[in-house]
Formats: structure tokens, C-alpha cells, sequence
């Protein structure tokens, strides 16, 4: 199977091993990865603020590079990245670009979801001793209905115990919301405490997740807060053989 | 508009963020437990769904329809086109009538045109007789919540609140706390010349209004007064009478985690014969107030589809938070940050769509499926197109996604401009981040450094 990586900007500038992660964990299931360096960022920051030109600017660019790209399915490290090229067919008012962004989003796919749903592989030979918790990210969760697939991979990781989060739950926000983050900080952190309050509680070593934007909020206060817990994103464990 | 300062305030108040999330969280539990074991809960949402949406597309024929059956049953209909002539409409009713006093059922429209202020500005004296919204007008505030209006508040608060208005010993026992509310209500119920109440749904087939209610006394309200008012926003009109069945499978259980609520009337006209029950007069006051203009595009149209069961705010994060008041609005929550700057216009409430961080939880509670995100990211970008004004934060945000977007659409540049922040160690201007989180640095080296660097010839497996 031919993969062409879609790396998300946040990856690649401040998660590189999220992306490095999944272009391994991809080839050791057997697949033909491939990253064409003209991607950038998805447009997300610009559409979930309402700057749609600009978002629709930047679509139009990643719908003809990965057109280009000739790949049987396009894998990203990231649900909310994922489901922002889902919502491409809504910037467009022209009917041939919207044929575009649903063949693009037709091809596109989470990387758990990628693995489990298409692959029907559940066991991709990881090994990672710790306690590990998930965090589901609202857009995979939600907007992709991805629940089980990364739940299934990391059950099958040699040497990790992965235990479902106290209330509030795994299926709560962070509070990152994007821009929210920095709009409304208070609210933000908010909502983020109650998350790092359960995570605590759950004595893990390691909360997972399949956003580097969860994991950068989270692990942000986790830090603050003095926790030895570690954020760490779904590749990285997948990946690791240690 | 005060979202930010009044947030703050909110997040600052201990008490009331224990009272939030407690009710929030047993709310959230009730409705999940009253779902679980109705067969077909996605298909009920569905159809209750598609019928609010035929009736939205031909609402004017269906609210014709309506107003010629209530009539034809002894209603008298108004038409309100906004707030102002709403309360004009009511206060003209009960002056006809020299009525001095009216009790109220709970209605969110009455709040939303403030009929009780319009009321007493003409010297006739309105009683909210729910008993949350009581508990509010006995301490001035406003609700906070669409179906439980006095969520915010601790039964330490309601008993320190009863024992100062009604003076009643100071007890914090739920019961004597409801009686001494009944039996002061009782008292207004008898005096009231006039009854007002909110409608959750109207049938255009046959005139009749339903209202859902637990305590008695919107049954009072409708009945025991000579005169009822029923005032109503135009989205409430359904076709035809069985399309009840699917609404009162899904309103109780998503609003209250009720399989159903306690009462349910169904009315239609006034009383027939002398010795019928219920009142001699019924008048029904169909409110737009700015809704009629959400009618022009789908992705707003849809905002209509609404049944007020509160279910999102149960489940919002930020409400979960800062609770209803800092919303500024009698709508808060999720469906009051699209409702309210579509009723009211964005001018002033140009900050409520972006009170949310788009986790999409308010989208798979709604129990008509409304994608609240959707309409949010859509009014954001009205907010955008429009705000063309002076304000500096707008203009450097413009600023900003204009420098993004001609980064983002050329690769070198953008990779040149990270190294330079990589290695120079600037950062944006990020202190509403790091004043409580920590910033991830900047990857020593970035994904795309690494794939050239060796992992794209890195052997699989």
C-alpha cells in the first residue's frame, strides 16, 4: 500500500517524533510511506477563527499536492488536522472543487483508524513498559467517530497497561480549542485542570493521545504542575520497540 | 459585551463552580441513563430533526395554518415581530383587562423580551411561579440556564434566600424549602387576574400548544386565571399532532433525563361551556424577534430546529465552567452562543462564538441534531467579514492570519522562518498561554530536517 504522509504543521515543527512515529509504525505493517515536502498547515487555525478566504487558500494547495501524490491513501498523525481536510467540501462554492476536497477526503485517514479499519491491524509489534491512560481528542472522537481503534493498538503494545481516565473521562475537552486557547486562557485552563486532576488520579506514567495540539495543552500544565505523568502521542508509543 | 471580565468573574466563584458541576455532571448522568434503553434513539432524532426541518422550509404556511385552527378553537392570535410589540401586545391584554397581577409559567421567550420589566413599568406586578425561576426573581438575578434556571445556586443559598424574602425559619430541608414557595405562590395564583406561559410545541393541524412542565403550576397558570397568554417563538409550530409522539419521546429525556415530565397539556382554545374548566380567554402572541432572518441559509436555519432542552449546556465544557451569566444573554451555553447574536446581531455579541473550544459534545447530546460547531464557525466568519471597524485586536489578528496564510502557501519560507525561531529562540507574543502552561519548544530539529536527513531511505520493518 502506497502512503503518502500528511504531517500536520504542528508535527513537523514541534511533535517531530509524532510524524517520525507514524511514518515507522506504517512501514513495519508494510507500507510504502512517502512525504511530499511541499505541505504546510491544513488551514485549520484560519477556519475554526473564521478567516475562510485564507483557510480555502491554503486547502487548495494541499488538495492538489496530495492529488499529485498518486498514493492509495493519505495518514495523518492527527484526528483534528484529519477531520479539518473532511470539512474542505464546505469552503468551496465551485462544484468541481468540491469533487476535489471529497476525493481528497475520501483517501485521507487517521492514523489509528488507518491501521485498524483499513489495515485490520491491531498489533504492530510496539513494546512500552508504563500505565498508560488515553485521551480521546474531540475532533477524532467526534467529528471521525474514532473511539476503539487507538484503545485495540494500545492494548496490544508488549509492556504497557492502559487504564480508561476517572471522571470527567477520557471523552472530555482539554480546553485547546485552537485559538480558544489563548482567547478565552482562563476557560482554557479551566476546563484543562479538570482533565489533569483525573489524570493524576489515574496514576499513569503516561497520558496518550492522537493530537499533538491535546498533548501540547495538556502536557503544558502537566509540566506547570510539577507531574512527572508524560503527554505522548499515539505514534511515539506505536513506534517504540523498546 | 462583558464574556471575558464576567467569565472570570464566574471562574473566580467557588461556590458556584461546585453548585456547576455538580448539577451539570448529575444532569449529564440522568439524560444517558433515560436514553439507554429507548429502542431507536438516533432514528427519533432523526425524524424529529427532518420534521423540524419541512416545517422551517414552509414555516409561514404552517404558522397560517396554526393561527386559523387556535382561532377557529376560540384562541385570539398576535403577531409579534419583535420584543418591543411582544410586551406592548401582553401589557395591552392585561390592562384591558385591569389586571394588576399575572403569574407565570416558565418561559424563555417572556425572558428573552423581558416582559416582566415591560410589565412593571405599567404597574402590573408579574410572579414567576416555577419554582427556580422563583428562586431568581425573589433574588433579582436572572436564570442561568434554560431549563433549570437556578442551577447556579446551592440549597444554602435558596434557604439564606427564603428565610430573608419569605421569612421562614432557616432550614436547609428541600421539602419545607418547596412548601413555603407553594404556599406563598398559592396566594398569588388566587389574586392573578391574568395567567402567562411560554409553549414547547404547537400543533398546526389542530390550534393546540403543549406544554411540558413538573410542578402544577403551569397547569394553574392556564387555568385558574380568567385570561391566559401564551406567548411563543414562530419555531415552535410542528405539523401535524402525531408528530408529538417522537418530541415527547426526546425533549424530557434530553432536557431533564425524564421519561416524561410530570405534566403535559395539551390545550386547545378556551373553555367550550360554562361549567368547563380553564379560561374564558386564550391569547396567543407568535414572536419573531430576529428569527425569521435565520430562516435565509441552512447552516443558520437550523439553529429553529431548537426544543430549549438545555441538553448542551449540560454538556458544554465552558458552561460546565463559568456557568449561564456570563453569557450576557437569557440564552447561555452552546445554543445561546449561536442563538443569541442571530436574535440580538452580532454587534454586540460578536464574542459569543468563539466561547467555545468546538469539542463538538454539545452536537452529540442535541437531541434534533443541531451542529452547533457548524453554525458557530459560521457566524465566526461573519464576525470576521464584518468587523471592518477600528478595534486593534481585530486588526492584529487580521495582521496575523494575513502573515500565516502567505507563510503557509509557500514551504521554503516557512521552513526558513521556523529555523530562524529555532535557532534565535524567538517565540510569538504567547503569554495568555504560558502564564499557566508550560510552550513545548520547538523540535531541536523538525520532521522535515529528519526525513531528508535519513528517514525517508530508512529501511521498514
Amino acid at each position: 500500500m502506497r502512503v503518502s504522509l500528511f504531517a500536520t504543521c504542528l508535527a513537523d515543527q514541534l511533535w517531530p517524533a509524532a510524524a517520525a512515529g507514524a511514518v515507522r509504525v506504517l512501514r513495519r505493517v508494510g507500507c510504502d510511506v512517502q512525504f511530499d515536502e511541499r505541505q504546510t498547515c491544513c488551514g485549520q487555525p484560519a477556519f475554526n477563527t473564521g478567516y475562510r478566504p485564507e483557510a480555502c487558500a491554503l486547502a487548495r494547495r494541499l488538495i492538489e499536492i496530495f492529488e499529485s501524490s498518486g498514493a492509495d491513501a493519505i495518514v495523518s498523525p492527527s484526528g483534528s488536522c484529519t477531520a479539518m481536510l473532511h470539512h474542505y467540501e464546505q469552503l468551496f462554492e465551485d462544484a468541481g472543487w468540491r469533487a476535489r476536497a471529497r476525493g481528497l477526503a475520501e483517501r485521507t485517514h487517521e492514523l489509528s483508524a488507518f491501521l485498524v479499519n483499513r489495515l485490520g491491524v491491531e498489533d504492530v509489534g510496539a513494546s512500552f513498559a508504563g500505565r498508560l491512560t488515553w485521551h480521546d481528542a474531540c475532533h477524532g472522537l467526534r467529528d471521525l467517530r474514532i473511539k476503539d481503534e487507538p484503545r485495540r493498538l494500545l492494548r496490544h503494545v508488549r509492556g504497557a497497561e492502559l487504564v480508561e481516565l476517572p471522571p470527567p473521562g477520557a471523552e472530555t475537552c482539554c480546553g485547546f480549542g485552537g485559538t480558544f486557547s489563548v482567547k478565552y486562557p482562563e476557560i482554557s485552563v479551566a476546563i484543562l485542570d479538570e482533565k489533569v486532576d483525573a489524570i493524576e488520579r489515574a496514576g499513569v506514567d503516561a497520558v496518550v493521545s492522537g493530537d499533538a495540539s491535546c498533548l501540547m495543552q495538556i502536557g503544558g500544565r502537566l509540566s506547570r504542575r510539577g507531574s512527572a505523568v508524560r503527554a505522548l502521542h499515539l505514534a511515539e508509543v506505536l513506534a517504540s520497540t523498546t | 459585551m462583558t464574556f471575558d471580565r464576567d467569565a472570570r468573574t464566574a471562574l473566580a466563584d467557588a461556590q458556584l463552580r461546585g453548585a456547576l458541576r455538580h448539577a451539570t455532571t448529575l444532569f449529564g448522568e440522568r439524560r444517558r441513563a433515560a436514553i439507554a434503553d429507548v429502542p431507536d434513539w438516533e432514528g427519533a432524532r432523526d425524524r424529529a430533526r427532518a420534521i423540524k426541518d419541512e416545517t422551517l422550509l414552509h414555516l409561514d404556511q404552517y404558522l397560517e395554518q396554526f393561527a386559523a385552527n387556535a382561532e377557529r378553537a376560540g384562541a385570539r392570535v398576535h403577531w409579534a415581530r419583535d420584543a418591543a410589540q411582544a410586551c406592548d401586545i401582553i401589557a395591552g391584554i392585561a390592562e384591558q383587562r385591569g389586571a394588576r397581577t399575572v403569574v407565570k409559567s416558565k418561559s424563555m421567550a417572556s425572558e428573552e423580551i423581558r416582559l416582566n420589566a415591560a410589565l412593571a413599568a405599567r404597574g402590573i406586578a408579574a410572579v414567576e411561579t416555577d419554582l427556580g425561576e422563583y428562586i431568581i426573581q425573589l433574588a433579582g438575578e436572572e436564570p442561568s440556564h434554560i431549563v433549570v434556571p437556578a442551577i447556579h445556586k446551592t440549597k444554602g443559598q435558596i434557604a439564606a434566600l427564603f428565610a430573608e424574602k419569605l421569612g421562614m425559619e432557616p432550614s436547609d430541608d428541600v421539602t419545607r424549602l418547596a412548601a413555603a414557595a407553594r404556599q406563598a405562590l398559592r396566594r398569588r395564583f388566587a389574586e392573578a387576574d391574568l395567567g402567562v406561559s411560554g409553549v414547547n410545541f404547537a400543533v398546526a393541524e389542530t390550534g393546540t400548544i403543549l406544554i411540558l412542565e413538573n410542578e402544577g403550576n403551569a397547569r394553574l397558570t392556564t387555568s385558574l386565571p380568567r385570561t391566559h397568554v401564551a406567548l411563543m417563538g414562530i419555531e415552535k409550530v410542528i405539523p401535524r399532532f402525531a408528530d408529538l409522539e417522537v418530541f415527547l419521546r426526546l425533549l424530557p429525556r434530553s432536557g431533564t433525563g425524564q421519561a416524561l415530565t410530570a405534566y403535559q397539556s395539551l390545550l386547545t382554545g378556551t373553555k367550550r361551556q360554562p361549567g368547563d374548566e380553564g379560561p374564558e380567554e386564550l391569547h396567543i402572541v407568535l414572536l419573531d424577534n430576529g428569527r425569521s432572518r435565520m430562516l435565509t441559509s441552512p447552516v443558520t436555519r437550523q439553529t429553529l430546529a431548537c426544543i430549549r432542552c438545555g441538553a448542551c449546556l449540560n454538556a458544554c465544557p465552558v458552561y460546565r465552567q463559568i456557568g449561564g451569566h456570563a453569557y450576557g444573554s437569557v440564552y447561555p451555553g452552546p445554543i445561546g452562543a449561536v442563538l443569541t447574536p442571530q436574535l440580538l446581531g452580532m454587534g454586540e455579541s460578536s464574542a459569543l462564538p468563539y466561547a467555545s473550544s468546538l469539542c463538538g459534545a454539545c452536537r452529540d447530546v442535541c437531541p434534533v441534531k443541531i451542529d452547533i460547531p457548524a453554525v458557530l464557525l459560521h457566524l465566526r466568519a461573519q464576525a470576521v467579514a464584518r468587523s471592518g471597524g477600528p478595534g486593534t485586536h481585530r486588526l492584529l489578528e487580521r495582521l496575523a492570519f494575513w502573515a500565516y496564510a502567505a507563510v503557509m502557501v509557500r514551504p521554503r519560507l516557512f521552513e526558513w522562518v521556523m529555523r530562524c525561531a529555532r535557532t534565535l529562540h524567538i517565540l510569538p507574543p504567547l503569554g495568555a498561554w504560558t502564564k499557566w502552561r508550560d510552550l513545548r519548544p520547538l523540535a531541536p530539529r523538525s520532521f522535515r530536517e529528519e526525513w531528508r536527513r535519513g528517514l525517508r531511505h530508512e529501511a521498514g520493518r
